[in-house]
C-alpha cells in the first residue's frame, strides 16, 4: 500500500474521532439537561409540569424518529447557517449532534427512572430544593446509568459518522465509500471496517470501566 | 411539639382515563380515596408517640403530612410552634431542617459513603466542611458507626443502614424525628437495637418522636402514648400501659389479642352464647396491672364469693415499667355468685370483660 494511502487512512481516522468527540460532547452537554428535564417534569415529580413534559417528549420523539440519513440532508440549510458549509467534517457534526441529543436525553431519563423514589423523598424531607435534589441526588445516583447511556451514544455516533461519509462528510465512512466501494479496493474497505470495530471496542471498554468505577451498589 | 388539627387527605384517582388523543376520555369515572379523615393529633415535646394500624389504614399518609411530603387537602399542621401549611417553599425547606425522618427502606444514597450520607443534610444547608465534620463525627459515635465512616451502604447490614439513616436525620439537630416503619425491614434482634437507640436519643437529646408501625412490639417497647388508626381515622388514643390493659375499641383488642396470642380456646368459642341463661357460666377476660398483679385475687375470689375459677389462659407481660396480667377464665357458680364475683373484681381495679356464656356441664 502506498504511503499516500496510509496518510489518507490516518487522516480519515482522525476525522472520525474528531466528529464523534465534538458531537458526543455537545450532545452530552445538551442531552443530559434535556433528559433531566424530561424526568423532573413528569407527573408526581419534583418539578411536575405536564404541558412542558408533553412538548419536550414530543420534540424528543420527533428527533428520534427521523432516519439519520434523511435528517442529514433535511437540515442542510441549518448546517450552512451554523458552520458556513454543508460539506466536510464540521458540517457532519451538526446533524450528528442533533440526532444524538434526543437519544442521550431518553437514555438519561431512563437512568434517572431507575433511582428508587424513596431517595428523592428522603432529600425532600431534609429540606432539599429541586436544584439540590438534581445535583446531589439524581445525577450522582444515576451516574452509572448515564455513563452507560453516553457509551451507547458514542458507539452509535461512530456508525452515524460513517454514514455521514455518504454525503461527503469526511472520515472513515467517506474513505470506505470512495476508495473501498466506488474504486472497488477491498483492502481499504477491510482496513476501514477494522478500524471502526477497534474504535467501538475501545469506547465500549472505556465506558464499562467508568461504570464499574462509579458503581457502589 | 406536633399538632395536627382536622387534617384530611383525599386522593383523586383518574388513572384509568385514557391518555391517547382521539380516544374518549371518560372510559371509567374518577375515584376519590379518603386517606385521612379529620385527624386530630397532639404530641407534646419529648414524647415518643406511636401510631399503629393495619396496612392501608393511612399511617404513611399521616406521617408524611407532618413534614408535608404529602400536603393535606384540609386542616392545619403545626410543628414546633410553626404552622407549616402556610409557608412558602423556601420557608418549608427551612422548617424541614428541624424535622428529621427515617424510612423503612433507609433511603441512603448508594454513591456516598457513611460519612458523606450523614453530611448530606448539612451540605444542603450550605455549611462549611469543617463545621460539617464537627457535627458528623459525634453522630457516628452516638450511632456506633465510628469505624464504618468510609464504607458504602452496600457493605452494611440492614441495622447498620438504619443507624446511618438515624445519624443523617439527626445531623441538622431537629426537634422532631419521624419514623416511617423504621424497623419493619429488620429482624427482631436488630429491631431491638434500633429501638434502644431511638429511646436513647429521645432520652439524651429530648427529641420528640412520632413513629408509625404495624408492630405492637415497637409500641410496647418504646412508646409513651399510642394512637390507633383505622380507615383514615384515629379511633383510639391512650397511654401505652392503658392501651395494653384496656383498649377501648374492638380493633384495639384485636391488636392486643393478636400480640399476646391470648384467645379463648376454639372449642370454647364455638360454645359461647351472647346472653346468659339459667344454666350458664360467664367466661371473662381479666386485665390487671399495678397492685392487682401482686395480690392473690383469684384465691380470695374463691373464698369470699364462693365461686370456682377455671383459668383457660393466662399471661403476664411487662410493658415498659408496668406489669400487666391478662387472663381468660370461666367463673363457676350460680348467676348470683358470679355477678358478685365480677363486682368484687371490678372494685379491686381489674378490668373485666364478659366474653360470653357457656352452658354448665352439670
Amino acid at each position: 500500500m502506498s504511503s499516500a494511502m496510509i496518510d489518507l487512512i490516518v487522516q480519515a481516522t482522525l476525522d472520525t474521532l474528531y466528529m464523534v468527540a465534538v458531537s458526543g460532547v455537545i450532545s452530552a452537554l445538551l442531552g443530559v439537561p434535556l433528559g433531566v428535564l424530561l424526568y423532573v417534569t413528569r407527573p408526581r415529580q419534583i418539578l411536575t409540569h405536564p404541558l412542558l413534559n408533553q412538548v419536550l417528549g414530543m420534540v424528543t420523539n420527533i428527533g428520534r424518529s427521523i432516519p439519520f440519513i434523511i435528517l442529514m440532508v433535511a437540515i442542510i440549510p441549518f448546517t450552512r447557517l451554523v458552520v458556513g458549509t454543508s460539506i466536510g467534517t464540521n458540517a457532519a457534526i451538526v446533524p450528528l449532534t442533533i440526532a444524538a441529543i434526543p437519544f442521550v436525553a431518553r437514555l438519561v431519563e431512563g437512568a434517572l427512572n431507575e433511582i428508587p423514589p424513596g431517595l428523592v423523598e428522603a432529600a425532600q424531607s431534609m429540606g432539599a430544593t429541586p436544584h439540590q435534589i438534581i445535583t446531589k441526588v439524581l445525577l450522582p445516583e444515576a451516574r452509572g446509568g448515564i455513563i452507560t447511556g453516553l457509551t451507547i451514544t458514542v458507539v452509535t455516533l461512530v456508525s452515524y459518522s460513517a454514514m455521514a461519509g455518504a454525503v461527503g462528510g469526511g472520515g472513515l465512512g467517506d474513505l470506505g465509500i470512495r476508495y473501498g466501494y466506488n474504486r472497488f479496493n477491498p483492502t481499504v474497505m477491510l482496513i476501514t471496517v477494522a478500524i471502526l470495530v477497534i474504535m467501538v471496542q475501545g469506547f465500549q471498554s472505556l465506558g464499562d470501566y467508568l461504570v464499574r468505577k462509579s458503581d457502589r451498589k | 411539639m406536633i399538632t395536627l388539627r382536622n387534617v384530611s387527605k383525599t386522593y383523586h384517582l383518574a388513572s384509568s382515563r385514557s391518555r391517547l388523543p382521539f380516544v374518549s376520555r371518560s372510559s371509567t369515572p374518577a375515584r376519590t380515596i379518603e386517606a385521612l379523615k379529620n385527624v386530630d393529633l397532639h404530641v407534646p415535646g419529648g414524647e415518643i408517640h406511636g401510631v399503629i394500624g393495619l396496612s392501608g389504614a393511612g399511617k404513611s399518609t399521616l406521617i408524611r403530612c407532618v413534614n408535608l411530603l404529602e400536603r393535606p387537602t384540609s386542616g392545619s399542621v403545626e410543628v414546633d410552634g410553626q404552622e407549616l401549611t402556610q409557608l412558602t417553599a423556601a420557608e418549608l425547606n427551612q422548617a424541614r431542617h428541624r424535622i428529621g425522618m427515617i424510612f423503612q427502606h433507609f433511603n441512603l444514597l448508594t454513591t456516598r459513603n457513611v460519612y458523606d450520607n450523614v453530611a448530606l443534610p448539612l451540605e444542603l444547608m450550605g455549611m462549611k466542611r469543617s463545621t460539617i465534620r464537627e457535627r458528623v463525627l459525634p453522630l457516628l459515635e452516638l450511632t456506633g458507626l465510628a469505624d464504618k465512616a468510609r464504607q458504602y451502604p452496600a457493605q452494611l447490614s440492614g441495622g447498620q443502614k438504619q443507624r446511618v439513616a438515624i445519624a443523617r436525620a439527626l445531623a441538622s439537630e431537629p426537634r422532631v424525628l419521624l419514623c416511617d416503619e423504621a424497623t419493619s425491614a429488620l429482624d427482631p434482634q436488630t429491631t431491638g437495637s434500633i429501638l434502644a437507640l431511638l429511646r436513647e436519643i429521645n432520652h439524651k437529646l429530648g427529641l420528640t418522636i412520632l413513629l408509625i408501625t404495624h408492630e405492637m412490639e415497637v409500641v410496647k417497647s418504646i412508646c409513651h402514648r399510642v394512637s390507633l388508626i383505622s380507615d383514615g381515622e384515629l379511633v383510639e388514643e391512650a397511654e401505652v400501659g392503658d392501651f395494653f390493659t384496656t383498649p377501648s375499641t374492638r380493633l384495639g383488642r384485636e391488636f392486643l389479642n393478636d400480640f399476646l396470642q391470648l384467645e379463648p380456646p376454639k372449642a370454647l368459642v364455638e360454645r359461647l352464647e351472647e346472653a346468659p341463661g339459667e344454666h350458664t357460666h360467664p367466661v371473662v377476660r381479666l386485665a390487671f396491672s399495678g397492685d392487682a398483679v401482686s395480690t392473690p385475687l383469684i384465691s380470695r375470689l374463691a373464698r369470699e364469693c364462693e365461686v370456682d375459677v377455671s383459668i383457660l389462659q393466662a399471661k403476664v407481660e411487662s410493658i415498659q415499667e408496668r406489669t400487666l396480667g391478662l387472663m381468660i377464665a370461666e367463673l363457676l357458680g350460680s348467676p348470683e355468685q358470679t355477678r358478685r364475683a365480677i363486682d368484687y373484681l371490678e372494685t379491686h381495679d381489674l378490668h373485666v370483660e364478659v366474653l360470653g356464656h357457656v352452658q354448665r356441664d352439670d
